[in-house]
Protein backbone atom coordinates (compact mmCIF):
# COMPACT_ATOMS: atom_id res chain seq x y z
CA UNK A 1 0.00 0.00 0.00
CA UNK A 2 1.83 2.97 -1.30
CA UNK A 3 2.28 5.59 1.80
CA UNK A 4 2.07 3.23 4.18
CA UNK A 5 5.41 1.98 3.71
CA UNK A 6 6.99 5.43 5.08
CA UNK A 7 5.40 4.73 8.00
CA UNK A 8 6.25 0.92 8.41
CA UNK A 9 9.44 0.13 6.78
CA UNK A 10 10.72 -3.61 6.86
CA UNK A 11 13.56 -2.79 9.76
CA UNK A 12 10.30 -1.54 12.16
CA UNK A 13 8.26 -4.90 11.31
CA UNK A 14 11.59 -6.72 11.94
CA UNK A 15 12.22 -5.01 15.41
CA UNK A 16 8.39 -5.18 15.99
CA UNK A 17 7.80 -8.79 15.21
CA UNK A 18 11.63 -9.70 16.50
CA UNK A 19 11.68 -7.10 19.65
CA UNK A 20 15.49 -7.36 20.97
CA UNK A 21 16.47 -6.80 24.94
CA UNK A 22 12.71 -7.94 25.43
CA UNK A 23 12.01 -8.18 29.35
CA UNK A 24 13.25 -7.43 33.07
CA UNK A 25 16.15 -6.34 35.07
CA UNK A 26 16.81 -6.83 38.84
CA UNK A 27 16.23 -3.41 40.70
CA UNK A 28 18.44 -2.56 41.90
CA UNK A 29 20.59 -2.15 40.58
CA UNK A 30 18.88 -1.34 37.63
CA UNK A 31 15.96 1.04 37.62
CA UNK A 32 12.74 0.54 36.12
CA UNK A 33 10.72 3.54 34.71
CA UNK A 34 7.65 3.69 33.16
CA UNK A 35 5.78 5.64 30.25
CA UNK A 36 2.15 5.63 29.18
CA UNK A 37 0.48 7.28 26.13
CA UNK A 38 -2.59 8.60 27.47
CA UNK A 39 -3.68 8.76 23.99
CA UNK A 40 -4.06 4.84 23.05
CA UNK A 41 -3.21 3.52 26.55
CA UNK A 42 0.18 1.86 25.41
CA UNK A 43 2.84 1.52 28.56
CA UNK A 44 6.09 0.77 28.54
CA UNK A 45 8.72 -0.06 31.21
CA UNK A 46 12.77 0.68 30.52
CA UNK A 47 15.10 -1.59 33.07
CA UNK A 48 18.08 0.54 33.34
CA UNK A 49 21.25 -0.25 34.57
CA UNK A 50 24.57 2.26 34.81
CA UNK A 51 27.80 1.41 35.81
CA UNK A 52 30.19 3.30 38.29
CA UNK A 53 31.82 4.75 34.92
CA UNK A 54 28.30 6.14 33.51
CA UNK A 55 28.27 3.32 31.35
CA UNK A 56 25.20 1.67 30.20
CA UNK A 57 25.82 -2.21 30.67
CA UNK A 58 22.31 -3.66 30.53
CA UNK A 59 18.69 -2.47 29.16
CA UNK A 60 15.30 -4.39 28.97
CA UNK A 61 12.27 -3.44 27.56
CA UNK A 62 8.55 -4.52 29.05
CA UNK A 63 5.31 -3.39 28.39
CA UNK A 64 3.06 -3.06 25.36
CA UNK A 65 2.43 -1.27 22.94
CA UNK A 66 1.50 -0.98 18.98
CA UNK A 67 4.67 -1.67 16.35
CA UNK A 68 5.88 1.92 16.30
CA UNK A 69 6.23 2.24 19.78
CA UNK A 70 7.42 -0.91 20.42
CA UNK A 71 10.29 -0.61 17.38
CA UNK A 72 11.27 2.31 18.56
CA UNK A 73 11.98 1.19 22.38
CA UNK A 74 13.70 -2.31 20.24
CA UNK A 75 15.86 0.20 18.06
CA UNK A 76 16.78 2.37 21.22
CA UNK A 77 17.86 -0.74 23.37
CA UNK A 78 20.24 -1.84 20.53
CA UNK A 79 21.58 1.61 19.91
CA UNK A 80 22.26 2.84 23.47
CA UNK A 81 23.34 -0.48 25.44
CA UNK A 82 27.20 -0.13 25.74
CA UNK A 83 26.69 3.72 25.46
CA UNK A 84 27.37 6.30 28.17
CA UNK A 85 24.85 7.84 29.56
CA UNK A 86 26.30 11.22 28.08
CA UNK A 87 26.51 9.33 24.56
CA UNK A 88 22.64 8.00 25.28
CA UNK A 89 21.37 11.54 25.86
CA UNK A 90 23.19 13.01 22.66
CA UNK A 91 21.49 10.03 20.85
CA UNK A 92 17.84 11.12 22.31
CA UNK A 93 19.07 14.50 21.24
CA UNK A 94 19.14 13.56 17.46
CA UNK A 95 16.22 11.15 17.52
CA UNK A 96 14.17 13.70 18.86
CA UNK A 97 15.24 16.26 16.32
CA UNK A 98 13.99 13.89 13.91
CA UNK A 99 10.48 13.80 15.25
CA UNK A 100 10.58 17.49 17.58
CA UNK A 101 9.46 19.98 15.40
CA UNK A 102 6.24 17.89 15.02
CA UNK A 103 5.89 16.65 17.97
CA UNK A 104 6.03 20.42 19.81
CA UNK A 105 4.09 21.75 16.92
CA UNK A 106 1.18 19.24 18.24
CA UNK A 107 1.23 19.85 21.99
CA UNK A 108 3.09 23.13 22.19
CA UNK A 109 6.18 21.63 23.50
CA UNK A 110 8.06 18.34 24.16
CA UNK A 111 6.37 18.63 27.45
CA UNK A 112 10.09 18.12 29.07
CA UNK A 113 11.05 21.83 28.43
CA UNK A 114 14.60 20.74 29.16
CA UNK A 115 16.24 19.15 26.08
CA UNK A 116 14.95 20.70 23.52
CA UNK A 117 16.96 18.90 21.12
CA UNK A 118 19.98 20.49 19.24
CA UNK A 119 21.15 17.41 17.49
CA UNK A 120 24.97 16.73 17.26
CA UNK A 121 26.23 16.26 13.63
CA UNK A 122 28.60 13.48 15.00
CA UNK A 123 25.97 11.43 16.16
CA UNK A 124 24.59 8.60 13.40
CA UNK A 125 21.36 7.37 14.24
CA UNK A 126 21.68 4.47 11.83
CA UNK A 127 18.81 2.33 11.54
CA UNK A 128 16.65 4.80 13.81
CA UNK A 129 16.21 6.88 10.54
CA UNK A 130 13.50 4.00 9.68
CA UNK A 131 11.62 5.80 12.02
CA UNK A 132 11.77 9.07 10.44
CA UNK A 133 8.42 8.40 8.00
CA UNK A 134 6.50 8.79 11.08
CA UNK A 135 6.54 12.30 10.92
CA UNK A 136 4.05 12.23 8.05
CA UNK A 137 1.56 10.82 10.77
CA UNK A 138 1.41 13.29 13.75
CA UNK A 139 -0.63 11.13 15.84
CA UNK A 140 2.44 8.31 16.03
CA UNK A 141 5.13 10.23 16.44
CA UNK A 142 4.12 10.24 20.77
CA UNK A 143 4.51 6.44 20.17
CA UNK A 144 8.03 7.04 18.59
CA UNK A 145 9.06 8.72 21.20
CA UNK A 146 7.67 7.00 24.24
CA UNK A 147 10.24 5.12 25.21
CA UNK A 148 12.69 7.53 24.61
CA UNK A 149 11.08 10.09 26.95
CA UNK A 150 10.84 7.12 29.41
CA UNK A 151 14.52 6.60 28.92
CA UNK A 152 15.36 9.98 29.42
CA UNK A 153 13.83 10.00 32.57
CA UNK A 154 15.62 6.66 34.46
CA UNK A 155 18.91 8.50 33.21
CA UNK A 156 17.82 11.48 35.19
CA UNK A 157 17.13 9.61 38.16
CA UNK A 158 20.29 7.55 38.10
CA UNK A 159 21.76 10.80 37.54
CA UNK A 160 20.43 12.15 40.46
CA UNK A 161 21.80 9.47 42.60
CA UNK A 162 25.50 9.80 41.16
CA UNK A 163 25.92 13.24 41.44
CA UNK A 164 25.06 14.50 45.21
CA UNK B 1 -40.21 0.51 7.39
CA UNK B 2 -36.34 -0.23 6.95
CA UNK B 3 -34.12 2.98 6.40
CA UNK B 4 -33.19 4.39 2.59
CA UNK B 5 -29.98 4.51 3.85
CA UNK B 6 -28.67 5.90 0.02
CA UNK B 7 -31.45 8.58 0.55
CA UNK B 8 -30.22 9.14 4.11
CA UNK B 9 -26.41 9.70 3.35
CA UNK B 10 -27.52 12.15 0.87
CA UNK B 11 -28.64 14.42 4.36
CA UNK B 12 -25.23 14.66 5.32
CA UNK B 13 -23.06 17.05 3.17
CA UNK B 14 -19.75 14.75 4.58
CA UNK B 15 -21.05 12.03 1.91
CA UNK B 16 -20.79 14.35 -0.71
CA UNK B 17 -18.35 14.32 -3.43
CA UNK B 18 -15.05 13.09 -2.32
CA UNK B 19 -12.35 11.04 -3.70
CA UNK B 20 -13.27 8.09 -2.66
CA UNK B 21 -15.93 6.98 -0.45
CA UNK B 22 -15.87 7.53 3.09
CA UNK B 23 -16.50 4.55 5.08
CA UNK B 24 -16.90 6.05 8.46
CA UNK B 25 -17.66 3.76 11.37
CA UNK B 26 -17.15 6.27 14.67
CA UNK B 27 -20.33 7.65 15.14
CA UNK B 28 -20.31 6.22 18.57
CA UNK B 29 -17.11 9.03 19.66
CA UNK B 30 -19.25 11.67 17.49
CA UNK B 31 -22.10 11.32 14.70
CA UNK B 32 -21.78 13.47 11.50
CA UNK B 33 -24.50 16.64 11.06
CA UNK B 34 -27.24 16.53 8.66
CA UNK B 35 -27.38 19.74 6.27
CA UNK B 36 -30.40 20.56 8.54
CA UNK B 37 -29.01 20.62 11.66
CA UNK B 38 -26.29 22.79 10.17
CA UNK B 39 -28.72 24.68 8.33
CA UNK B 40 -30.72 25.62 11.49
CA UNK B 41 -27.57 27.07 12.67
CA UNK B 42 -26.22 28.96 10.13
CA UNK B 43 -30.18 30.43 10.03
CA UNK B 44 -30.46 31.13 13.50
CA UNK B 45 -26.95 33.11 13.39
CA UNK B 46 -28.06 34.84 10.33
CA UNK B 47 -31.53 35.86 11.33
CA UNK B 48 -32.48 35.36 15.15
CA UNK B 49 -29.14 35.90 16.99
CA UNK B 50 -29.29 37.72 20.61
CA UNK B 51 -28.56 36.75 24.21
CA UNK B 52 -30.97 34.93 25.23
CA UNK B 53 -33.57 35.71 28.41
CA UNK B 54 -32.17 39.05 28.90
CA UNK B 55 -33.04 41.90 26.04
CA UNK B 56 -36.72 43.02 25.98
CA UNK B 57 -36.80 44.19 21.98
CA UNK B 58 -38.08 41.68 19.33
CA UNK B 59 -34.43 40.02 18.20
CA UNK B 60 -33.78 38.90 21.58
CA UNK B 61 -37.24 37.26 22.26
CA UNK B 62 -37.23 35.49 19.16
CA UNK B 63 -33.65 33.69 20.32
CA UNK B 64 -34.98 33.04 23.48
CA UNK B 65 -38.19 31.40 21.83
CA UNK B 66 -35.94 29.02 19.52
CA UNK B 67 -33.52 28.37 22.89
CA UNK B 68 -36.62 27.22 24.80
CA UNK B 69 -38.32 25.94 21.50
CA UNK B 70 -35.59 23.31 21.47
CA UNK B 71 -36.17 22.88 25.22
CA UNK B 72 -39.24 21.60 24.42
CA UNK B 73 -38.38 19.45 21.01
CA UNK B 74 -35.95 17.94 23.52
CA UNK B 75 -38.14 17.16 26.38
CA UNK B 76 -40.43 15.20 23.79
CA UNK B 77 -37.80 13.61 22.22
CA UNK B 78 -37.16 11.65 25.55
CA UNK B 79 -40.96 11.87 26.65
CA UNK B 80 -39.63 13.98 29.45
CA UNK B 81 -43.20 15.46 31.94
CA UNK B 82 -41.58 19.26 31.86
CA UNK B 83 -39.57 21.07 29.68
CA UNK B 84 -38.68 22.38 32.89
CA UNK B 85 -36.82 19.09 34.00
CA UNK B 86 -34.95 19.50 30.72
CA UNK B 87 -30.98 20.91 31.49
CA UNK B 88 -28.80 22.57 28.77
CA UNK B 89 -25.00 21.62 29.47
CA UNK B 90 -21.97 21.29 27.77
CA UNK B 91 -22.08 17.34 26.83
CA UNK B 92 -22.75 14.66 28.99
CA UNK B 93 -19.90 14.89 30.71
CA UNK B 94 -20.83 17.69 32.18
CA UNK B 95 -24.36 16.86 32.90
CA UNK B 96 -22.51 13.78 35.37
CA UNK B 97 -20.40 16.23 37.21
CA UNK B 98 -22.84 18.50 37.47
CA UNK B 99 -24.45 15.73 39.52
CA UNK B 100 -22.07 14.22 41.18
CA UNK B 101 -21.19 17.85 42.92
CA UNK B 102 -24.46 19.45 42.76
CA UNK B 103 -26.38 16.37 44.33
CA UNK B 104 -23.60 14.57 45.73
CA UNK B 105 -21.88 17.27 47.64
CA UNK B 106 -25.60 17.99 49.23
CA UNK B 107 -26.69 14.44 50.12
CA UNK B 108 -23.19 12.23 50.62
CA UNK B 109 -20.78 12.57 53.22
CA UNK B 110 -17.93 10.26 54.34
CA UNK B 111 -18.45 6.40 54.62
CA UNK B 112 -21.76 6.62 52.03
CA UNK B 113 -21.75 4.51 49.27
CA UNK B 114 -22.02 5.24 46.00
CA UNK B 115 -22.54 2.43 42.85
CA UNK B 116 -21.05 2.60 39.91
CA UNK B 117 -20.50 -0.57 37.08
CA UNK B 118 -17.06 -1.66 35.99
CA UNK B 119 -18.20 -0.55 32.25
CA UNK B 120 -18.70 2.94 32.34
CA UNK B 121 -16.70 5.46 30.68
CA UNK B 122 -14.56 8.19 32.64
CA UNK B 123 -17.19 10.08 32.30
CA UNK B 124 -18.92 8.42 35.10
CA UNK B 125 -16.02 7.05 37.39
CA UNK B 126 -13.76 10.52 37.29
CA UNK B 127 -16.57 12.28 39.17
CA UNK B 128 -17.16 9.95 41.33
CA UNK B 129 -13.72 9.68 42.37
CA UNK B 130 -13.30 13.14 42.94
CA UNK B 131 -15.80 13.06 45.32
CA UNK B 132 -14.36 10.63 47.22
CA UNK B 133 -10.99 12.37 46.90
CA UNK B 134 -13.40 15.25 48.64
CA UNK B 135 -15.85 13.63 50.79
CA UNK B 136 -14.45 10.25 51.31
CA UNK B 137 -17.47 8.34 49.88
CA UNK B 138 -16.74 4.50 48.95
CA UNK B 139 -17.41 3.44 45.25
CA UNK B 140 -18.57 0.44 44.69
CA UNK B 141 -18.41 -1.49 41.26
CA UNK B 142 -20.88 -4.09 39.19
CA UNK B 143 -18.50 -6.44 38.06
CA UNK B 144 -18.73 -7.33 34.11
CA UNK B 145 -19.04 -11.13 33.33
CA UNK B 146 -16.85 -13.09 30.81
CA UNK B 147 -20.28 -12.70 28.48
CA UNK B 148 -19.19 -9.06 28.97
CA UNK B 149 -23.27 -8.33 30.73
CA UNK B 150 -23.34 -6.76 33.68
CA UNK B 151 -22.57 -9.61 36.98
CA UNK B 152 -26.06 -8.69 38.42
CA UNK B 153 -25.82 -11.62 41.15
CA UNK B 154 -24.61 -9.44 43.99
CA UNK B 155 -26.79 -6.71 42.98
CA UNK B 156 -28.84 -6.99 46.37
CA UNK B 157 -25.65 -6.45 48.23
CA UNK B 158 -23.97 -4.22 46.19
CA UNK B 159 -26.67 -1.72 46.27
CA UNK B 160 -27.19 -2.31 50.33
CA UNK B 161 -26.84 0.95 52.22
CA UNK B 162 -26.01 2.76 49.03
CA UNK B 163 -26.98 6.44 48.65
CA UNK B 164 -26.91 6.35 44.83
CA UNK B 165 -26.43 4.11 41.44
CA UNK B 166 -25.06 5.85 38.11
CA UNK B 167 -24.52 3.44 34.80
CA UNK B 168 -24.36 3.69 31.49
CA UNK B 169 -27.29 2.16 29.97
CA UNK B 170 -25.20 0.84 26.67
CA UNK B 171 -21.71 0.42 26.85
CA UNK B 172 -19.41 2.58 24.41
CA UNK B 173 -17.04 -0.46 24.26
CA UNK B 174 -18.98 -3.37 24.34
CA UNK B 175 -22.50 -2.27 22.80
CA UNK B 176 -23.86 -4.23 25.65
CA UNK B 177 -27.28 -2.74 26.47
CA UNK B 178 -28.17 -2.82 30.28
CA UNK B 179 -31.64 -3.49 32.18
CA UNK B 180 -32.31 -0.12 32.53
CA UNK B 181 -35.54 -0.68 34.61
CA UNK B 182 -34.45 -3.80 36.29
CA UNK B 183 -31.52 -1.86 37.86
CA UNK B 184 -33.46 1.04 38.20
CA UNK B 185 -35.99 -0.97 40.74
CA UNK B 186 -32.90 -2.68 42.74
CA UNK B 187 -31.53 1.06 43.11
CA UNK B 188 -34.97 2.16 44.39
CA UNK B 189 -35.97 -0.74 46.47
CA UNK B 190 -32.60 -0.31 48.27
CA UNK B 191 -33.34 3.70 48.69
CA UNK B 192 -30.80 4.53 45.93
CA UNK B 193 -31.75 7.71 43.92
CA UNK B 194 -30.86 6.58 40.10
CA UNK B 195 -28.25 8.03 37.73
CA UNK B 196 -28.29 7.34 33.72
CA UNK B 197 -25.86 7.93 30.98
CA UNK B 198 -27.57 7.56 28.37
CA UNK B 199 -24.73 9.18 26.13
CA UNK B 200 -24.85 5.66 23.93
CA UNK B 201 -28.86 4.63 24.25
CA UNK B 202 -30.76 8.02 22.91
CA UNK B 203 -29.37 8.49 19.52
CA UNK B 204 -30.12 4.81 18.67
CA UNK B 205 -33.07 3.55 20.76
CA UNK B 206 -36.61 5.72 21.29
CA UNK B 207 -36.18 6.73 24.90
CA UNK B 208 -39.15 7.16 27.55
CA UNK B 209 -37.48 8.45 30.59
CA UNK B 210 -41.34 7.66 32.64
CA UNK B 211 -41.44 4.51 31.81
CA UNK B 212 -37.88 4.11 32.44
CA UNK B 213 -38.75 5.57 36.00
CA UNK B 214 -35.01 6.94 36.62
CA UNK B 215 -34.32 10.00 38.52
CA UNK B 216 -31.57 11.82 36.35
CA UNK B 217 -31.06 10.89 32.91
CA UNK B 218 -28.03 12.42 30.98
CA UNK B 219 -26.98 12.34 26.88
CA UNK B 220 -24.92 14.28 24.71
CA UNK B 221 -25.79 16.32 21.22
CA UNK B 222 -22.94 14.81 19.34
CA UNK B 223 -23.53 11.73 19.27
CA UNK B 224 -27.24 12.20 17.95
CA UNK B 225 -26.58 14.32 15.25
CA UNK B 226 -26.22 17.58 16.63
CA UNK B 227 -23.79 20.01 17.34
CA UNK B 228 -20.80 19.74 19.63
CA UNK B 229 -21.13 21.68 22.71
CA UNK B 230 -24.09 20.60 24.33
CA UNK B 231 -25.62 18.15 26.62
CA UNK B 232 -28.71 17.53 28.36
CA UNK B 233 -29.72 16.30 31.81
CA UNK B 234 -33.23 15.45 32.55
CA UNK B 235 -33.95 14.97 35.89
CA UNK B 236 -37.43 14.71 38.16
CA UNK B 237 -38.56 18.30 38.75
CA UNK B 238 -38.70 17.55 42.80
CA UNK B 239 -34.66 16.27 42.90
CA UNK B 240 -33.77 18.97 40.64
CA UNK B 241 -35.70 21.97 42.78
CA UNK B 242 -34.24 20.08 45.74
CA UNK B 243 -30.53 20.11 44.04
CA UNK B 244 -28.27 23.52 44.87
CA UNK B 245 -27.08 25.28 41.61
CA UNK B 246 -23.81 23.63 39.95
CA UNK B 247 -21.76 26.67 38.77
CA UNK B 248 -22.59 30.15 39.72
CA UNK B 249 -23.06 33.13 37.62
CA UNK B 250 -25.42 35.53 35.55
CA UNK B 251 -28.63 33.87 34.17
CA UNK B 252 -28.90 30.98 37.19
CA UNK B 253 -29.90 33.74 39.70
CA UNK B 254 -33.55 35.79 41.08
CA UNK B 255 -31.39 37.84 43.11
CA UNK B 256 -28.04 38.84 44.21
CA UNK B 257 -27.09 40.80 47.15
CA UNK B 258 -23.38 41.58 48.25
CA UNK B 259 -23.83 38.69 50.89
CA UNK B 260 -25.86 36.19 49.48
CA UNK B 261 -27.86 35.04 46.41
CA UNK B 262 -31.03 32.99 45.29
CA UNK B 263 -31.04 30.71 42.56
CA UNK B 264 -33.31 31.45 39.84
CA UNK B 265 -36.09 28.48 39.14
CA UNK B 266 -35.83 25.33 36.85
CA UNK B 267 -34.05 24.56 34.50
CA UNK B 268 -32.31 28.14 34.33
CA UNK B 269 -31.08 27.19 38.01
CA UNK B 270 -28.76 24.71 36.53
CA UNK B 271 -27.43 27.22 33.60
CA UNK B 272 -25.43 29.75 34.28
CA UNK B 273 -23.85 32.12 31.91
CA UNK B 274 -24.48 32.42 28.04
CA UNK B 275 -25.87 28.87 26.90
CA UNK B 276 -25.09 27.00 23.74
CA UNK B 277 -27.91 28.84 21.44
CA UNK B 278 -27.25 27.94 18.35
CA UNK B 279 -26.27 24.70 19.31
CA UNK B 280 -29.72 23.99 21.46
CA UNK B 281 -31.21 24.80 18.04
CA UNK B 282 -29.01 22.45 15.91
CA UNK B 283 -30.21 19.63 19.03
CA UNK B 284 -33.60 20.61 18.46
CA UNK B 285 -33.45 19.90 14.55
CA UNK B 286 -31.33 16.77 15.41
CA UNK B 287 -34.52 15.40 17.16
CA UNK B 288 -36.84 16.16 14.03
CA UNK B 289 -34.30 14.12 12.06
CA UNK B 290 -34.06 11.06 14.22
CA UNK B 291 -37.71 11.80 14.70
CA UNK B 292 -38.61 11.52 10.87
CA UNK B 293 -36.14 8.36 10.13
CA UNK B 294 -38.30 7.21 12.84
CA UNK B 295 -36.33 5.53 16.01
CA UNK B 296 -38.00 2.55 15.85
CA UNK B 297 -36.26 1.95 12.44
CA UNK B 298 -33.37 3.92 13.36
CA UNK B 299 -32.46 1.11 16.07
CA UNK B 300 -33.86 -2.11 13.83
CA UNK B 301 -31.27 -0.69 11.51
CA UNK B 302 -28.61 -0.82 13.46
CA UNK B 303 -29.38 -4.40 15.11
CA UNK B 304 -29.17 -5.69 11.42
CA UNK B 305 -25.92 -4.26 10.91
CA UNK B 306 -25.06 -5.50 13.84
CA UNK B 307 -25.84 -8.96 13.53
CA UNK B 308 -24.53 -8.79 9.60
CA UNK B 309 -21.18 -7.70 10.58
CA UNK B 310 -20.76 -10.20 13.74
CA UNK B 311 -21.30 -12.94 11.48
CA UNK B 312 -19.39 -11.97 8.41
CA UNK B 313 -16.47 -10.94 10.15
CA UNK B 314 -16.84 -14.30 12.11
CA UNK B 315 -17.13 -15.75 8.48
CA UNK B 316 -13.94 -14.31 6.71
CA UNK B 317 -11.93 -14.73 9.95
CA UNK B 318 -12.87 -16.95 12.39
CA UNK B 319 -10.27 -17.26 15.36
CA UNK B 320 -7.82 -14.67 14.03
CA UNK B 321 -10.80 -11.71 14.98
CA UNK B 322 -12.42 -11.40 18.48
CA UNK B 323 -15.24 -9.40 18.97
CA UNK B 324 -16.04 -7.89 22.34
CA UNK B 325 -19.47 -8.01 23.51
CA UNK B 326 -22.34 -10.08 23.81
CA UNK B 327 -23.83 -12.23 20.85
CA UNK B 328 -25.97 -9.86 18.41
CA UNK B 329 -29.15 -9.58 20.30
CA UNK B 330 -32.19 -6.44 21.50
CA UNK B 331 -29.08 -6.23 24.05
CA UNK B 332 -26.95 -5.36 22.09
CA UNK B 333 -26.24 -1.74 20.01
CA UNK B 334 -23.98 -1.09 16.70
CA UNK B 335 -20.72 -0.88 18.61
CA UNK B 336 -18.31 -3.42 17.23
CA UNK B 337 -15.15 -4.07 19.31
CA UNK B 338 -12.32 -5.87 18.09
CA UNK B 339 -9.15 -7.79 18.10
CA UNK B 340 -7.22 -8.87 15.12
CA UNK B 341 -4.72 -11.14 15.01
CA UNK B 342 -2.63 -9.92 18.05
CA UNK B 343 -2.10 -6.39 15.95
CA UNK B 344 -2.19 -3.46 18.09
CA UNK B 345 -5.40 -1.17 17.66
CA UNK B 346 -3.15 1.70 16.60
CA UNK B 347 -1.58 -0.21 13.55
CA UNK B 348 -4.93 -1.53 12.06
CA UNK B 349 -6.68 1.92 12.45
CA UNK B 350 -3.83 3.30 10.30
CA UNK B 351 -4.38 0.47 7.85
CA UNK B 352 -7.87 1.27 7.81
CA UNK B 353 -7.76 4.44 7.35
CA UNK B 354 -5.74 3.71 4.30
CA UNK B 355 -8.61 2.07 3.03
CA UNK B 356 -10.33 5.05 3.83
CA UNK B 357 -12.30 3.39 6.81
CA UNK B 358 -12.49 5.48 10.20
CA UNK B 359 -12.32 3.10 13.35
CA UNK B 360 -11.19 4.01 16.32
CA UNK B 361 -8.15 2.73 18.36
CA UNK B 362 -7.96 3.26 22.06
CA UNK B 363 -9.23 2.77 25.40
CA UNK B 364 -12.35 4.88 24.48
CA UNK B 365 -12.04 6.71 28.17
CA UNK B 366 -12.84 3.31 29.83
CA UNK B 367 -9.50 2.01 31.25
CA UNK B 368 -11.09 0.09 34.04
CA UNK B 369 -13.30 -1.95 31.19
CA UNK B 370 -10.00 -2.22 29.33
CA UNK B 371 -8.03 -4.62 32.36
CA UNK B 372 -11.62 -6.42 32.88
CA UNK B 373 -11.15 -7.16 29.29
CA UNK B 374 -7.19 -7.84 29.62
CA UNK B 375 -6.31 -5.58 26.76
CA UNK B 376 -4.65 -2.38 26.90
CA UNK B 377 -6.92 -1.22 23.88
CA UNK B 378 -9.50 -2.14 20.97
CA UNK B 379 -9.89 -1.16 17.79
CA UNK B 380 -14.09 0.10 17.63
CA UNK B 381 -16.73 -0.06 14.66
CA UNK B 382 -19.91 2.20 15.14
CA UNK B 383 -22.89 2.05 12.87
CA UNK B 384 -25.26 4.57 12.78
CA UNK B 385 -28.04 5.70 10.43
CA UNK B 386 -26.48 6.11 7.33
CA UNK B 387 -24.16 3.09 7.52
CA UNK B 388 -25.00 0.12 5.47
CA UNK B 389 -23.47 -3.68 5.08
CA UNK B 390 -21.32 -2.36 2.07
CA UNK B 391 -19.50 -0.20 5.46
CA UNK B 392 -19.02 -3.81 7.26
CA UNK B 393 -17.85 -5.40 3.95
CA UNK B 394 -15.44 -2.34 3.43
CA UNK B 395 -14.09 -3.29 6.68
CA UNK B 396 -14.20 -6.76 6.39
CA UNK B 397 -11.74 -5.67 3.23
CA UNK B 398 -9.93 -3.33 4.91
CA UNK B 399 -8.67 -6.28 7.21
CA UNK B 400 -7.83 -8.68 5.21
CA UNK B 401 -5.48 -5.75 3.45
CA UNK B 402 -4.58 -5.05 7.09
CA UNK B 403 -3.35 -8.63 7.67
CA UNK B 404 -1.85 -8.83 3.86
CA UNK B 405 0.58 -5.84 4.89
CA UNK B 406 1.60 -7.31 7.74
CA UNK B 407 2.53 -10.77 6.33
CA UNK B 408 0.06 -12.45 9.00
C1 LIG C 1 -21.07 6.19 27.50
C2 LIG C 1 -20.43 7.54 27.32
N1 LIG C 1 -20.44 8.42 28.33
C3 LIG C 1 -19.89 9.63 28.23
C4 LIG C 1 -19.28 10.05 27.06
C5 LIG C 1 -18.68 11.42 27.00
O1 LIG C 1 -19.34 12.24 26.10
P1 LIG C 1 -18.96 13.77 25.98
O2 LIG C 1 -17.52 13.80 25.59
O3 LIG C 1 -19.85 14.30 24.92
O4 LIG C 1 -19.21 14.39 27.30
C6 LIG C 1 -19.24 9.16 25.98
C7 LIG C 1 -18.60 9.50 24.70
O5 LIG C 1 -17.48 9.79 24.52
C8 LIG C 1 -19.82 7.88 26.12
O6 LIG C 1 -19.78 6.99 25.12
Amino acid sequence: MPGLEDLYREIILDHYRNPRNRGELETPPARRVEGFNPLCGDEIVVYVQVDDDGRIDDIKIGGQGCSISQSSASMMSSAVKGKTVDEARALTRAFKALMTIHESRLDGGDGSGTDTPTPDPEVKLGDLEALQGVVKFPVRIKCATLSWNTLGQGLDEVGTEITP
Amino acid sequence: MALDVQAIKKDFPIFDERDKPLVFLDSAASSQKPRAVLDAMTDYYERSHANVHRGVYALAEEATARYEGARSRVARFINAPSEREVLFSKNVTESLNLVAQSWGRANLSAGDVVVLTEMEHHANIVPWLMLKEQLGIELRYIPVTPEHVLDLSHLDQLLDGAKLLSFTAMSNVLGTVNPIRRLTDAAHAAGAVVVVDAAQLVPHQRTDVQALDVDLFAFTGHKMLGPTGIGVLWGREALLDSMPPFLGGGGMIREVRLDGFTPDELPHKFEAGTPPIAEAVGLGVACDELDRYGMDEVWAHEQQITEYAIRTLAERFGDDLVVFGPPASDQRGGVLSLGFKGLHPHDITQVLDHSGVCVRAGHHCAKPLMKCLGVGAVVRASFYVYNDTSDVDALADALQACSDFFGL
